[in-house]
């Protein structure tokens, strides 16, 4: 039986979702009309009057040699994010398995750094990075390796992947750990009687039987990576040194706020916006879809 | 080709829980033995123990001769078809056989013959490509045995591999099992709670009850001489039924719920002069227009099975069932006479539940 509430008044349900809406549209729609109308624009050095141009910002961006440079570590990043933070995160959630099935203490513990602001986590990292002060710095020095993340690129593209990682394996191992659980234990006994060493039954039996887990975490952790690292890249390396760790994300506030170049900020965004569709696109095309083995 | 044999084994899990108390089990080479037993009372753990899923706490566990109390499941050349079958989900029938034979390195040509000569004997050679899901409960069942038998191992471990299936495939698939078993020669460990699936499978039944084995013995020894009072109500179906008895005038008669007497055969039983005692009589020993015995009462309830009937009448205080052949044209509120050939009855202690065999004159 179907359940359904009906209104005395037709008026009432649309009430109902008033505030919903008025935030979706000032916050959401505005903002994504306007940077439409923005990447077809340009504005003179002052602001005073706006001309506009078509398609020109964009094809000035793609002809931007720095904006190119920022989409490859932008991938780079990205990737490095999501490949060490899914690793990481499945080590973990493999071992704690064994020990805890089911105890929520540890996954309590572990599920913290998933609530910090990207910008903390990034000031967290600063300072265990720190060339002068921080612990792993010096740590760094005394086997040999003189880092420094305000000189080198590497080091600095090592500092963010490092934070950015960090924060997100919690999640991850939360996701994993859900799905180890979910994998009868008798699969895994009977690999073992069939002669399967323990590494063979995790990539033949248990890795196999997560793929729809890990393919969600992906999709998500390159989302994360893509657009939710700015806060993160803002108080760390802001960027540098030399644009070394200019992502998409952070190129649009730099270009728009700091080179005041509004109409190509505002195609930037607009690129960002496509793929933010693609990726939702792809997640609900494939995540959705119950069995994937 | 194996025997298994299990000295002094116990099991205590970590939450305290005793599971297995000092049980010393052998089963011969090419043997088939079931173990029955209700649930909870030990049989998984038993099984896991014999193929290495859980430590021992005490004692030890041979396999051929070869001590296997301290080596991995791999080590141990066993297989096991498990309850839920533990197919694996993602690969198909045929990957799912292989799978042991691939980590034991055997040559690919040889993996296929034998995958293939698999299939053919359980009549899965068409669903070599299906993944489990898009099999039938009877289908999957079959998987799952193809995988033990593909291994060709010193022995089978089933833990209660029919109790998915549906009465009509449960009767078929026991019948498969049990001849499969006879042809390849394999020792086997089958595990159940069903009485029905023990007596018709095993050459041997062991009783288990919370954790100790209460009785060992071939199905016909254990329904005849069943050795306490709890495997005489748990082997045979209908259950046995239990009364309360004394034993009167020197051991020579028994004495049935104050109601009637009977004269034990041979010498009786003289040491328990005077005692209390239970009575166990199998449904199917009464008899109907028996001897000067016999005693009437009254008809309760009568389920007519066709070849059979079922009779539930009054004795004393107790319902007690009644098995007899054929239909009989009886209705509940009749008074039937009912006698019981003394040879039949099962005589068990009160303090302890042991059997009391009487003396031979
Ligand atoms: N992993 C375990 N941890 C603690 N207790 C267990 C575990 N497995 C089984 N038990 C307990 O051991 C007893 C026997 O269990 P089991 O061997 O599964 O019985 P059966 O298979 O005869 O139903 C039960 O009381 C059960 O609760
Ligand atoms: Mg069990």
């Amino acid at each position: 039986m179907e359940k359904r509430v009906f209104f005395e008044h037709r008026l009432t349900p649309y009430l109902l979702v008033a505030a919903q809406l008025a935030i979706t549209l000032i916050f959401f729609i505005w903002p994504a009309a306007q940077a439409f109308y923005q990447s077809t624009i340009t504005q003179d050095a002052f602001g005073l009057s706006t001309t506009f141009v078509g398609l020109a910002n964009f094809e000035r961006l793609f002809s931007d040699s720095l904006y190119l440079h920022s989409i490859e570590i932008t991938l780079v990043f990205s990737a490095l994010v999501a490949a060490s933070s899914l690793s990481i995160a499945l080590l973990l959630a493999a071992m704690a398995d064994r020990v805890i099935r089911g105890s929520s203490v540890y996954k309590t513990l572990l599920i913290w750094p998933y609530a910090l602001a990207p910008a903390i986590s990034g000031v967290l990292w600063l300072l265990l990075f720190n060339p002068t002060i921080g612990i792993i710095a010096y740590a760094l020095r005394q086997v040999g390796y003189s880092w420094n993340n305000f000189l080198s690129g590497t080091d600095a593209m090592i500092l963010i992947v490092a934070a950015a990682t960090w924060k997100q394996v919690s999640y991850n191992f939360l996701f994993f750990l859900a799905g180890l659980q979910f994998i009868p234990r008798s699969l895994i006994e009977a690999a073992a009687i069939d002669g399967a060493s323990p590494f063979k039954r995790f990539w033949t039996i248990v890795f196999p039987l997560l793929s729809p887990t890990t393919f969600f975490l992906v999709v998500v952790n390159l989302v994360y990576a893509f657009f939710d690292t700015f806060g993160l890249v803002h108080t760390t390396t802001a960027g540098g040194p030399a644009h070394a760790t200019e992502i998409l994300v952070y190129k649009v506030y730099r270009d728009g706020f700091v080179g005041l170049d509004v109409g190509g900020s505002a195609a930037q965004s607009v690129v960002l916006m496509a793929i933010v569709v693609l990726l939702t696109a792809i997640q609900f095309r494939y995540v959705e879809r119950k069995v994937v083995y | 080709m194996a025997e298994i044999e299990l000295n002094g084994v116990t099991k205590a899990y970590p939450n305290g829980v005793v599971a297995l108390q000092k049980v010393d089990l052998k089963v011969a080479d090419r043997e088939f033995l079931v173990v029955v037993g209700p649930s909870g009372c030990g049989k998984s753990t038993l099984l896991r123990l014999i193929a290495g899923l859980e430590t021992l706490s005490g004692g030890h566990v041979l396999i051929g001769g070869r001590d296997v109390t301290r080596l991995e499941p791999a080590q141990r050349d066993i297989a096991m078809v498990f309850q839920n079958y533990a197919l694996y989900p993602h690969m198909n029938v045929y990957n799912n056989m292989a799978y042991g034979l691939r980590n034991r390195k055997t040559p690919k040509p040889e993996i296929d013959r034998r995958v293939r000569e698999t299939a053919c004997i359980l009549g899965l050679e068409t669903m070599l490509e299906r993944k489990p899901r898009q099999l039938s409960g009877g289908q999957r069942q079959r998987v799952a045995m193809g995988r033990a038998i593909v291994r060709s191992p010193a022995a089978f471990l089933f833990d209660e591999p029919l109790s998915n299936l549906d009465a009509k495939l449960r009767v078929q698939m026991r019948g498969e099992i049990k001849r499969l078993q006879r042809r390849l020669g394999t020792t086997g460990v089958y595990v159940t709670h069903d009485q029905a699936e023990a007596m018709t499978m095993g050459d041997q039944l062991a009783v288990l009850r919370d954790g100790r084995i209460e009785q060992k013995g071939s199905p016909l020894e254990i329904y005849r001489r069943p050795a306490t009072a709890f495997v005489g109500g748990f082997i045979g179906s209908p259950a046995m039924n239990f009364l309360d008895g004394r034993i009167e005038e020197g051991g020579r008669k028994l004495r049935v719920a104050e109601m009637f007497s009977i004269v034990l055969p041979g010498a009786g039983l003289p040491e328990q002069e005077g005692r209390n005692l239970t009575v166990g009589i199998r449904p199917e020993h009464f008899k109907i227009n028996g001897n000067a015995a016999s005693v009437e009462l009254p008809v309760e309830l009568v389920e007519p099975l066709g070849g059979q009937t079922l009779i539930e009448v009054l004795f004393g205080k107790k319902i007690v069932t009644v098995s007899l052949d054929g239909a009989i044209a009886i209705k509940s509120g009749d008074r039937i006479p009912l006698s019981v050939d003394p040879a039949q009855l099962h005589l068990f202690s009160l303090e302890n539940e042991v059997r009391l065999d009487c003396i031979a004159a």
